[in-house]
């Protein structure tokens, strides 16, 4: 089984990347289980076709001890298992701390024992790693294999760097590894190159570029993958293709993030060819 | 000093050996040989400061200063620990202040240990609505005067607003329900709690009733916490001298008490440390002066009986004092010459609170014993040098993450209790007008003072004086025993007291006596130590 994490900026499309590269992999033939780790619960909509998913910690509320498996996981699209790990309201209670509670429980419950016959887990993680709880998937070999979102705009590239910085933390203590940055367009001058350069420096690889296509909005709007909207389009083979070469990938590094000056210099440089 | 000891010096070098070089230069400016060579000035000791990880400490938490020390002896007060439920259990009630209600049927909720018992849930989802439903619970259950709530670590992790909450349910429930912001990692150790509790009590419970106590000479005692009844040998000792007792922070205290703490006339600081916020607070809001004052020891408490007739200016006042002082002293100085004989020239060492070390030795001189080491858990710089470095002493950030009130004139009740020409005598006496001359004035040339000692530093300086007695805490006491060294614990007196007054200074006496003149210590082998001393045998034999 490959346990699989997605970071990257807030608003980067980490949720709809991952569930779009999710419903390809089903596509392939694979078993996938997906843990939403936001306290929004939002990463599964579009493979459940709904928001209607009762969290993890929700049903540990109310249930208490005594909560099954089934309880919290719902088959989504092509028959992959969706778990959201949900959290306080904003402003209140320790959303890290929830992740944590909520992975440790999905394990206590064999969520990923070798009978669940899984070829992938999946962890959409929010935002940056802020703190402890949300680089739990990264921690104790929960995830093995880390791909960041990013895009060519200055700040994705700042975030991606500092998610680095995290993953050489655990790295060097554990087994993760990075896999790749995952291009998500947003039409920036010489993106592509300046991502693969940027890859380049970190000692990986972009493992794809995804243009940018409103077939992508089109489907969220009607709650699916764009595979699953319209499997005919072409956005829907950028994701077969992303999923392939992310089955395929045997390229796992210890990153080497960045200095400030560094990654500035980079940006101007690929900013000012195009100026 | 009379037989000649071990230089101080050396014996300072030899504690700092095992440090590696870093700690040990931070524990030299917190191990100081005392000097008094200028008059009003003591050697410069660095106090306040982080704790070396690593080092085993005495020290306790913010959270153990604010809810154990400073709030914990009152009686009528709900006092519910916003936390896990270990933090409420182990700071209820561990240090044995006693109180004593009026009647059977009076509050009492000491006995009780609030807590909203914490779990994985609260602290992901946020706490406050446990925290409303316990303040209801406890509301419905004793209908109190007023609920404080403390905050432990966690609840400063996930950001519960204790102070939002105590708002809506004093509106909802229209009692006095105050929060303190006290999570267990503020500050260097539990000074800072402290700060905090007098901060609270400051801005939610004193000048709430200007109803003065009946009686001709109020005043107002701080800083005593009445360990093992000290409050009630105080009590009685005062009453005799027709002296009012206001109110006491906080030893058999009563939140009615608190709330006219501002109406006395004159405020008695005994713990510098813990409470001087409060009687600073009090004197610039409405005009009390304070002095310090200590009960530990017949001639300190002789000494502070006479500070406060002198302040009072009353000839009938003094009249009585010095009747009752004479009374007492008898007693005292029958048992002093019945002790002393047997305590002469043995060695005492005191590392304990923030003026604890410093009054309890005022006890061991009167036994004729010698202080040769002694040293603070959290006190500041003023508490061993004198109130005159306050402006000497650098804030750094962890003290400036504590909330520093600022504080005025009461526009309606500041009323300034004597004027300015009588403050101007009554600072040039010997009564320690707002000030606190400090524990090194008090300890002899060349006897060790350190700060925030570390275990290792206590054993060393077990090993090279071998004490007759080391006053300590729970934490020190059973460690220093192995080595054959009786232990006093002067956070709880060993279930013993009251040593405050003359009455208590007796007590003190005779169980000084019978501990350093027991024979049973030369008969411990340490643990550590297979070869040494000689052995106690035994045999289990059917009867």
């Amino acid at each position: 089984m490959r346990k699989v994490a997605i970071y990257g900026k807030g608003g980067i499309g980490k949720s709809t990347t991952t569930q779009n590269t999710v419903a390809a992999l089903t596509e392939m033939g694979k078993k996938v289980m997906v843990v939403g780790c936001d306290p929004k619960a939002d990463s599964t909509r579009l493979l459940l076709g709904g928001l209607a998913q009762k969290t993890v910690l929700d049903t540990l509320r109310e249930e208490g001890e005594d909560v099954d498996l089934d309880d919290i996981r719902r088959p989504g699209f092509g028959d992959c298992m969706c778990t959201e790990s949900g959290g306080p309201e904003p402003g209140v209670g320790c959303a890290g701390r929830g992740i944590i509670t909520s992975i440790n429980l999905l394990e206590q419950l064999g969520a990923y024992s070798p009978d669940q016959n899984l070829d992938y887990v999946f962890y959409d993680v929010l935002g940056d790693v802020v703190c402890g709880g949300f680089a739990m998937p990264i921690r104790d070999g929960k995830a093995e294999e880390i791909y960041i979102v990013c895009s060519g705009e200055m700040m994705a590239m700042y975030a991606a760097n500092n998610i680095c910085k995290g993953i050489v933390k655990f790295a060097e203590a554990g087994v993760v590894r990075l896999g790749g940055l995952i291009c998500n367009s947003r039409k920036v001058d010489n993106e592509r190159e300046m991502i693969e350069e940027f890859a380049r420096k970190l000692g990986t690889q972009m493992i794809h570029f995804l243009p940018r296509d409103n077939d992508v909005q089109r489907a969220e709007i009607n709650k699916k993958t764009v595979i699953d909207w319209n499997p005919e389009c072409a956005q829907a083979d950028e994701y077969r293709t992303l999923a392939r070469n992310i089955d395929q990938n045997q390229m796992f590094v210890i990153p080497t993030p960045l200095s400030i000056r560094d990654l500035e210099s980079l940006i101007l440089e690929y900013g000012l060819v195009a100026a | 000093m009379a037989p000649e000891l071990i230089d101080p010096e050396r014996v300072k070098q030899e504690l700092l050996q095992a440090y590696p070089a870093k700690v040990g230069r931070k524990r030299a400016g917190q191990m100081v040989v005392n000097r008094k060579d200028t008059p009003g000035e003591s050697p410069e000791i660095v106090a306040n400061v982080r704790t070396t990880p690593g080092i085993i400490t005495q020290r306790g938490c913010c959270y153990a200063g604010c809810k154990g020390v400073v709030l914990g002896p009152t009686r009528d007060i709900v006092n519910i620990t916003h936390g896990p439920i270990g933090c409420g259990f182990y700071s209820w009630l561990t240090r044995r202040n006693q109180t004593r209600p009026p009647t059977p049927e009076s509050e009492n909720f000491m006995t009780y240990c609030f807590s909203t018992d914490m779990q994985e849930d609260q602290i992901v989802f946020g706490g406050e609505k446990k925290l409303q439903q316990a303040i209801q619970e406890a509301y419905d259950l004793f209908h109190p005067k007023a609920i404080g709530i403390f905050s432990t670590c966690p609840v400063g992790l996930i950001g519960d607003d204790v102070h939002a909450v105590a708002t809506e349910m004093r509106e909802k429930l229209g009692i006095n329900i105050f929060g303190f912001s006290c999570e267990g990692y503020r500050g260097v150790s539990q000074s800072a709690g402290h700060h905090i509790a007098n901060n609270q009590l400051f801005k939610h419970v004193i000048g709430r009733n200007n109803e003065p106590a009946p009686g001709r000479f109020r005043i107002g005692m701080l800083g005593e916490y009445n360990i093992g009844g000290d409050a009630f040998v105080i009590e009685e000792l005062l009453d005799r001298c027709g002296i009012t007792l206001t109110a006491t922070f906080s030893g058999n205290s009563t939140i009615d008490n608190f709330e006219r703490a501002h109406t006395a006339d004159l405020n008695c600081v005994m713990c510098h440390r813990s409470i001087n916020y409060v009687a600073d607070m009090i004197q610039k809001k409405y005009g009390v002066p304070w002095i310090k004052v200590n009960f530990i020891g017949a001639e300190a408490t002789a000494k502070s009986l006479r500070r406060i007739a002198a302040y009072f200016e009353d000839a009938e006042l003094s009249e009585r004092v010095e009747k009752v002082i004479a009374e007492e002293m008898e007693r005292v100085l029958k048992a002093q010459a019945e002790c002393q004989p047997r305590c002469q020239g043995k060695l005492a060492m005191l590392f304990v609170g923030g003026s604890r070390a410093h009054h309890y030795q005022l006890l061991f001189t009167e036994l004729g014993m010698r202080t040769v080491a002694a040293g603070y858990e959290f006190a500041h710089r003023d508490d061993y040098e004198g109130r005159q470095v306050l402006p000497k002493i650098k804030i750094d950030a962890d003290s400036r993450n504590i909330e520093e009130l600022h504080v005025e004139a009461d526009p309606e009740h500041f009323r300034p209790r004597v004027n300015e020409e009588r403050w101007k005598s009554l600072a040039e006496s010997d009564m320690e007008l707002n000030d606190y001359a400090g524990m090194m004035t008090d300890m002899e040339e060349k006897t060790l003072v350190i700060d925030d000692i570390s275990h290792h530093e206590m054993e060393r300086l077990l090993e090279i004086y071998r004490p007759a007695v080391f006053c300590a805490g729970i934490k020190e006491k059973y460690a220093v025993q192995k080595f054959g060294i009786p232990c006093k614990q002067l956070h709880s007196y060993d279930y013993g007291g009251p040593y405050a007054a003359f009455e208590g200074a007796i007590n003190f006496y005779y169980e000084i006596d019978r501990m350093v003149n027991a024979q049973v210590w030369s008969f411990i082998q340490p643990p550590w130590d297979k070869h040494a001393g000689p052995t106690l045998e035994a045999a289990f034999v059917k009867p």
